[in-house]
């Protein structure tokens, strides 16, 4: 496999209002200290997205980003083209609903999606705000999900995806599960910098690119881990 | 003023004495209690205490407590000033600061940005200051373009005066429905929030403080007052240089705006800048306190923007003690920390502490910044060596520092 690794973060002009470049800057140090080369490439959204990325990224925004954002990436099919060829994915919160085929807009009206994962997103009745703790899909190999949610959102999977996780604590899609995955396309509503709290979750998405990671320094991520994880889980 | 109805005149007296239990007590400062008993008996209050004075609101994502300083140091050459300095900006801080100052002409409130609309209806002010609009406290503050709409619409349906920093693309967009509007150049050091048109969300071209969209229309307003490094170039072009004694660009933007509010009061730069120097600190910001040998000079910062306007401040020659918490007032949310680029503290002693500093401690890893962390914030002074240190800590960090140090000013 490669040594060498693209990341591309879309829109961050619009969609990057919840700390979302933390994912971009937690892949660049994973890779980076097992040696690998990353080259990273922030796509305004008045510009094409590239096709020949490895880990596509996109974050959470405000409903009218959230809708220009949806609208431009369907026009523009760079990503679709991207997804198609392979390319590892990880969206988040408003990020997250754009993939799915419809959305609720600002008034609750449905705006479609990039159909990029079988899921349907409306607006739920309360925003849900707090601490997120979840058990991801035994499949993936990942350590229980940490993080924080605030969204309205309320998802519903098809039988085209299965859920990232299960929740123990918050409320995620709504129906008991967090997130979604279909292939190397990662949903999540845990925003932000999700990938600080999931090391795991940023390993998986390199794998998926170079193959077997060696391991490294973990210190400051599960010290993180760990306190939050005791602040919402039963010791 | 004192013309208030005989209930209005009680429910005031009420509150005031809330007030003053509450802060015998040691509960607080009294300025949100008082104020929340007052309207409980008369919720008229606010509007009958605010009628038949010369009012002016401040709101702004950053800099609000500050400015309203700034007018009112200014402005008390010309009369008594009612002003919320505690920091209380929401109706009960406001019922407060006029009940307690009922025969002021004058009254400066800062206003929290999401109760401007309501703040402004009710008390009609005459003269309305916006500074800034960035992310902040995401979880409870919600969105700021969605924000920056409410505030339009509010500042359409009056004909109040706004001043408004044209830089920032949100507030000119707020302020432009408007029917008068004083534009003043007072520069835009976060930008994260405003790449995008936010009348068509097409793309901004942005080049030093000017922009413009790429698709429509919309674009930077000429401004009548410019802030131009250490100078204020007022209307008629004459130049002032400002000599504040707060330190940094923020605050020299927040005194570019004071100058052209205090002027629309009658008030002229060369008067109301001997004010503006007056002011020293503010509920603590900018203070230097000392600890064994230490002197520390207190920094807030509650948001990305905040952050930044802090480095700005800070000395690179300095260590610097860093504390964060997401307790309510803070937002329990610290995703903003990734928002910030914190590879400018590279070469300097880097201490962490505070309630959620594991979150800025991977952070700083990240980044790529060393740093030693800390269990308590007198633990980090003590690491350190005697002589100057700089301290930033977002807003409960902030108060239980202030308070360890008796909240001398």
């Amino acid at each position: 496999m490669t040594s060498h690794v693209r990341l591309v973060w879309i829109y961050p002009d619009l969609l990057s209002t919840y700390g979302d470049q933390g994912n971009v800057l937690i892949l660049e140090q994973r890779a980076r200290a097992r040696g690998l080369s990353v080259e990273t490439v922030h796509v305004r959204s008045s510009d094409p997205v590239p096709e020949q990325g490895d880990i596509y990224l996109i974050g959470g925004g405000e409903d009218r980003p959230q809708i220009l954002g949806a609208e431009r990436l369907r026009k523009d099919g760079g990503l679709h083209r991207a997804v198609a060829h392979g390319a590892a994915l990880l969206a988040v919160c408003a990020g997250y609903q754009i993939m799915g085929s419809v959305f609720g807009g600002e008034e609750g009206q449905p705006v479609p999606g990039l159909g990029l994962l079988d899921i349907s997103s409306g607006r739920g009745e309360r925003r849900a705000v707090g601490e997120l703790a979840a058990e991801v899909d035994p499949a993936l190999g990942v350590p229980t999900l940490t993080g924080f949610e605030n969204h309205m959102g309320v998802t519903r999977l098809g039988p085209g995806v299965r859920p990232l996780s299960r929740t123990i604590v918050g409320t995620g899609n709504g129906d008991g599960t967090e997130g979604c995955y279909a292939g190397k396309v990662i949903g999540t509503y845990l925003h932000g910098p999700a990938l600080a709290r999931n090391p795991a979750l940023a390993d998986l998405l390199l794998a998926w690119t170079v193959g077997p990671l060696a391991p490294i320094d973990d210190t400051w991520y599960q010290r993180l881990r760990e306190e939050r994880l005791a602040t919402v889980l039963p010791a | 003023m004192s013309q208030l109805p005989l209930r209005a005149q009680l429910a005031s007296a009420l509150g005031r004495t809330a007030a003053t239990l509450s802060r015998a007590t040691g509960r607080g400062d009294g300025s949100v209690i008082g104020g929340r008993v007052g309207l409980m008996l008369e919720p008229d209050l606010l509007r009958q205490l605010a009628a038949d004075r010369r009012l002016a609101l401040v709101s702004a994502t950053n800099g609000k407590t500050t400015t309203t300083r700034l007018i009112t140091s200014a402005l008390r050459q010309l009369g008594e000033v009612a002003t919320n300095a505690f920091g209380a900006n929401m109706p009960a801080g406001h019922v407060s600061a006029l009940s307690s100052a009922k025969e002021a002409p004058y009254a400066v409130l800062e206003v929290d940005e999401k109760y401007l609309p309501e703040v402004l209806d009710t008390t009609q002010a005459g003269v309305v200051c916006l500074m800034n609009l960035s992310r902040d406290q995401m979880d409870r503050a919600g969105e700021i373009w969605l924000l920056a709409q409410k505030w339009r619409r509010a500042l359409a349906a009056q004909s109040t005066l706004v001043i408004a920093n044209c830089d920032d693309p949100l507030v000119a967009w707020a302020a432009t429905g408007s029917a008068r509007v004083t534009w003043v150049s007072a520069g835009q050091r976060w930008r994260e929030d405003s790449w995008c048109c936010p009348e068509c969300g097409g793309p901004l071209d942005r080049k030093g403080v000017d922009w413009a969209c790429r698709e429509c229309a919309f674009r930077r307003p000429t401004p009548s007052w410019v802030l131009d490094g250490e100078d204020v170039i007022d209307p008629r072009g004459q130049r002032w240089r400002l000599d504040l004694q707060l330190p940094g660009q923020a605050n020299r933007a927040n005194a570019a705006i004071a100058l052209a509010t205090v002027a629309a009061f009658g008030l002229e730069p060369g008067h109301a800048l001997l004010g503006l120097r007056e002011v020293t600190s503010v509920a603590g910001r900018y203070t230097t306190v000392e600890r064994d040998g230490r002197s520390l000079r207190l920094l807030l910062a509650k948001n990305p923007a905040g952050w930044l306007e802090a480095f700005d401040v800070a000395d690179p020659s300095l260590p610097i003690i860093l504390s964060v918490n997401a307790q309510g007032p803070d937002g329990r949310d610290t995703s903003w920390l990734w928002d910030i680029d914190y590879r400018i503290l590279r070469g300097r002693p880097v201490l962490v502490t505070g309630e959620r500093r594991r979150d800025l401690a991977l952070r700083l890893y990240v980044a790529g910044v060393p740093f030693q962390l800390c269990e308590s914030f007198g633990q980090a002074v003590a690491v350190l060596p005697p002589g100057r240190i700089d301290v930033i800590a977002n807003y409960t960090a902030f108060q239980q520092i202030r308070t360890e140090f008796g909240r001398a000013e």
